[in-house]
């Protein structure tokens, strides 16, 4: 009797290693948007344990936070290090997570059957820009503050209830300790705890329907006599192998950053976040990390303070309802209409140029661009639904191809 | 399944080999990764510095007071004894555990002679009991109700009674296991004392 | 692979140009920031830095996040030197203050505003809230204003609270006033500002001197910073070795895959 054996008896170990890894079937023609999933994973797990690490020294107190930052940068051995890895994982986190959306929408990987992979794709996204909204209060300088000051007072706008549920949020009047203190306990513990069970499921999710690939061919539609897909290669060696590769070349990425640009330019520490918090003084220019600043912009865009609250609302609940907007039945963007590759291509320009507005000064032109590609960010899902019921598409091949 | 080539041409050997080392590459590089983690565990620069020696002045010390310094968070005695106070100790011998202070973890070497000091006018300890930690007493008197007559001076512990001499050694059928520590320490000039480090590396 | 380069292509261009944004946030609307000549591999300049630090802020500005040891254990000075350099001050019990201590100060902040209207703000951090180019442009551009408590002005911070400090160093400068043209209206603007009383220093030297400053801020803002870079190039040696096993690898088991 082996000890796998033994073990297999009372846990179904190698069961599990043979239907997720080793006799797991996915596509042999996974290109480099299909990285980005094992990335995130990779990411997800850098963030809990440089994040377990950084909770041994800091303290969620009003009156020590911001010190406890410095003494992590200065005093604990390689304690720089540890912040640095964490603060760069969290702009990392964002990329991967938005190459890893994007390769969705160029491949069709939200549609049939794979809605319920993107429904938990979309709640794992809304739970880690909560998680990274609350982990940046948290070094408790000026931006900490007074970002958290505009997030929560948005709440206020909701009516009725807006005033309530703001003093809720806060545990005060204003933005003080006590909100430090919950906002540490839910990014420490509650969040991560969500995510971890948002991820497993979703990667369940995915292994039940199987992975879908760049030509967005069913291979479960073509198997050999053992019931084994002709296109589809077991994920363990072949897709372990090579997304040790993807690992090394985003490691490599990744410590050029966080070595020798770990401020981002100010982008991902914010130079007014080396300034303690000051509820008397607010900075000159308060603007969210880069991840938040498509959605800040359209936020800013509406002129009325509840709409713009509603717009930036829509502009992430609308995603979650893409499988059903995009009624086309082809899958991926290379056997789909010219009308379909241009709106994409518009979608995804209007998304990183509303970024670069968000962290602009407010003036007209400003406003009007704003105002101008916030509609254009909606007009993708419009468009998408008008034109994709009888879509003009080029025959999909039966096998994959490249 | 796309893989069709089912062990005929595969160079199983080049595959271990490069399964093996690029296994031994990645385990180099968690090795690496592992330092800085483990690492933030030792003492950092503000534990090292509330644990950095402390500078004594004992210009002013009286004979027979006894001074308590903080070092390392602990109590530190400095207690000048009289002359009266040495010729005492060696009455003491019979009545020790450890006389010739044989255990040599509570003390440096230099400490390790009759009168457990550098000068012998001079007595450093740790302040802390060698039995569960409480702090001692100092009962300097000779033969007092409460002690006996044959006390002649010393240190004595509230908690379980244990009883130490004007050297910090520890008394026979007392809980306390082993003589009362000797910090590291040296004398800068006449003057000062440096509790916390020997001095000798220097 | 042509899409996801244009792709990345068109993101890069967008990413560089906004990095522009951030160094505008940081100058007030009318100061151009000089480009401060930063080195922080320049021991010699730091430990300069670090002498004028200690002599002309340390006593009304603190920087009480970096301890004294590590300016001695970073900049290879003794701790003595650093000792005579800047530790004046002793505890309540008559010691004197540990090598190992933070950096602090014994300016209250009540008396800070009494004296200069706002407490004085610890430097620690500074240099990565303004920036070296703000603090060295700063440092230089201070000048006579009879409106002012201090008598002095400076064009990088209006109407700021701390005095000339280094006057004596650097001289006293006086505002000069042009006629500018703006779209068509005639503006009086502050232009340049031009020495009236020389300092012990001439420009060039105070310009150095305002480096060498400057350069300590940035150092005390991150003293890690010398050890992150060569730490940096470690690890990118180390994974360019692993990407050759692991590139090798995949390619050895893909060979099965047609």
């Amino acid at each position: 009797m082996s000890l796998m054996n033994w073990i297999d008896d009372r846990f179904p170990a190698t069961k599990m290693w043979n239907e997720h890894l080793a006799q797991y079937y996915a596509p042999k023609n996974f290109n480099f948007w299909y990285f980005f999933g094992s990335l995130a994973l990779m990411v997800l797990v850098i963030q809990i344990v440089s994040g377990i690490f950084l909770t041994m020294h800091y303290k969620p107190d009003g009156s020590l936070a911001f010190a406890s930052v410095e003494y992590i940068m200065r005093d604990v051995p390689y304690g720089w290090l540890i912040r640095y890895i964490h603060s760069t994982g969290a702009t990392a986190f964002f990329i991967v997570v938005y190459m890893h959306m994007f390769r969705g929408l160029l491949y069709g990987s939200f549609k049939q059957p794979r809605e319920l992979i993107w429904l938990f794709g979309m709640f794992i996204y809304v739970a880690l820009m909560a998680e990274a909204f609350m982990g940046y209060l948290l070094p408790w300088g000026q931006m900490s503050y007074w970002g958290a000051q505009v997030i929560i007072s948005l709440f206020g706008a909701i009516p009725v209830i807006g005033d309530d549920l703001t003093l809720w949020i806060r545990g005060d009047f204003v933005i003080g300790d006590a909100t430090l203190n919950r906002f540490f306990a839910l990014h420490v513990i509650a969040l991560p705890l969500v995510l971890v069970f948002l991820v497993i499921a979703h990667i369940l999710a995915l292994h039940e329907v199987g992975s879908n690939n760049p030509d967005g061919v069913e291979i479960k539609k073509n198997k050999d006599a053992n019931g084994i897909p002709l296109d589809g290669i077991p994920f363990h060696p072949y897709y372990s192998v090579k997304d040790i590769v993807g690992v090394v070349v985003f490691l490599f990425f990744f410590s050029v950053i966080l070595f020798f640009f770990p401020d981002g330019g100010g982008y991902m520490l914010e130079h007014a976040n080396f300034v303690a918090s000051n509820p008397l003084k607010t900075p000159e220019h308060i603007a969210p990390v880069w991840y938040f600043t498509p959605f800040y912009a359209i936020l800013r865009a509406v002129p009325d303070k509840l709409m713009g609250v509603g717009a930036m609302g829509a502009s992430i609940v609308v995603l979650f309802f893409l499988p059903w907007i995009d009624r086309c039945k082809v899958k991926s963007i290379r056997y789909r209409s010219v009308i379909y590759k241009l709106n994409l291509a518009v979608f995804a320009i209007s998304f990183v140029v509303l970024g670069w507005l968000a962290m602009q000064p407010v003036t007209e032109t400003i406003t009007t661009l704003s105002r101008l590609f916030a509609l254009l960010y909606f007009a993708f899902f419009v468009i998408l639904f008008i034109t994709s019921k009888n879509e003009t598409t080029k025959p999909v091949p039966d096998r994959v191809t490249s | 399944m796309s893989t069709a080539n089912n062990g005929n041409n595969v160079d199983t050997g080049r595959r271990r080999f490069l399964v093996a080392s690029t296994s031994v590459v990645a385990a180099v590089g968690v090795g690496f990764v592992a330092v800085p983690f483990l690492s933030s565990w030792m003492p950092s620069e503000r534990a090292k510095n509330a644990g950095a020696p402390v500078e004594v002045d004992i210009s002013k010390l009286e004979e027979g007071r006894l001074l308590v310094v903080e070092w390392q968070s602990k109590p530190v005695w400095i207690l000048k004894r009289s002359k009266e106070m040495l010729e005492n100790l060696l009455k003491n011998d019979d009545h020790l555990r450890d006389p010739h202070s044989e255990n040599t973890d509570q003390q440096p070497a230099y400490a390790q002679n009759e009168d457990r000091s550098r000068k012998p006018e001079i007595l450093v300890l740790v302040g802390i009991c060698t039995h569960l930690g409480c702090s001692p007493t100092y009962r300097p008197e000779i033969g007092p109700e409460d002690l006996g007559e044959d006390w002649l001076g010393g240190f004595f512990c509230p908690c379980h009674s244990s009883r130490y001499d004007l050297a910090g050694r520890v008394f026979e059928g007392v809980p306390a296991p082993s003589n009362l520590v000797v910090p590291p320490h040296y004398y800068v000039n006449d003057n000062v004392i440096l509790i916390g480090n020997d001095g000798e590396a220097a | 692979m042509k899409k996801t380069l244009l792709t990345l292509c068109g993101a890069a261009f967008i990413a560089s140009v906004s990095l522009m944004t951030p160094m505008l946030a940081l100058a007030n609307e009318h100061a151009h920031l000089d480009k401060a000549p930063i080195d922080i591999s320049d021991k010699a300049s730091l430990r300069r830095g670090a002498k004028i630090f200690a002599e002309n802020c340390y006593s009304c500005h603190s920087a009480k996040f970096m301890r004294f040891n590590r300016i001695a254990k970073d900049l290879d000075m003794t701790e003595s030197e650093v000792r005579d350099m800047m530790i004046f001050t002793y505890n309540k019990k008559g010691a004197p203050t540990k090598i190992g201590s933070l950096m602090n100060v014994s300016m209250t902040d009540d008396f800070a505003k009494n004296a200069f209207g706002t407490p004085v703000p610890d430097l620690s951090v500074k240099a990565r809230a303004r920036g070296a180019d703000w603090i060295y442009t700063y440092l230089r551009s201070f000048y006579v204003d009879p409106n002012r408590p201090t008598g002095m002005n400076n064009t990088v911070f209006p109407d700021v609270g701390m005095p000339n400090i280094l006057w004596h160093q650097q001289g006293l400068q006086e505002p000069v006033y042009e006629k500018v043209n703006h779209d068509g209206v005639e503006v009086e603007e502050l232009t340049h500002l031009k020495t009236v009383v020389p300092g012990t220093l001439n420009r060039v030297e105070f310009d150095m001197f305002a480096a060498d400053l400057t350069n300590f801020m940035v150092y005390l803002a991150e003293p890690a910073q010398l050890q992150r870079r060569a730490l940096g190039w470690y690890v990118l040696g180390f994974l360019a070795i692993f990407f050759v096993f692991a590139y090798l690898l995949k390619k050895e088991y893909w060979k099965d895959v047609h």
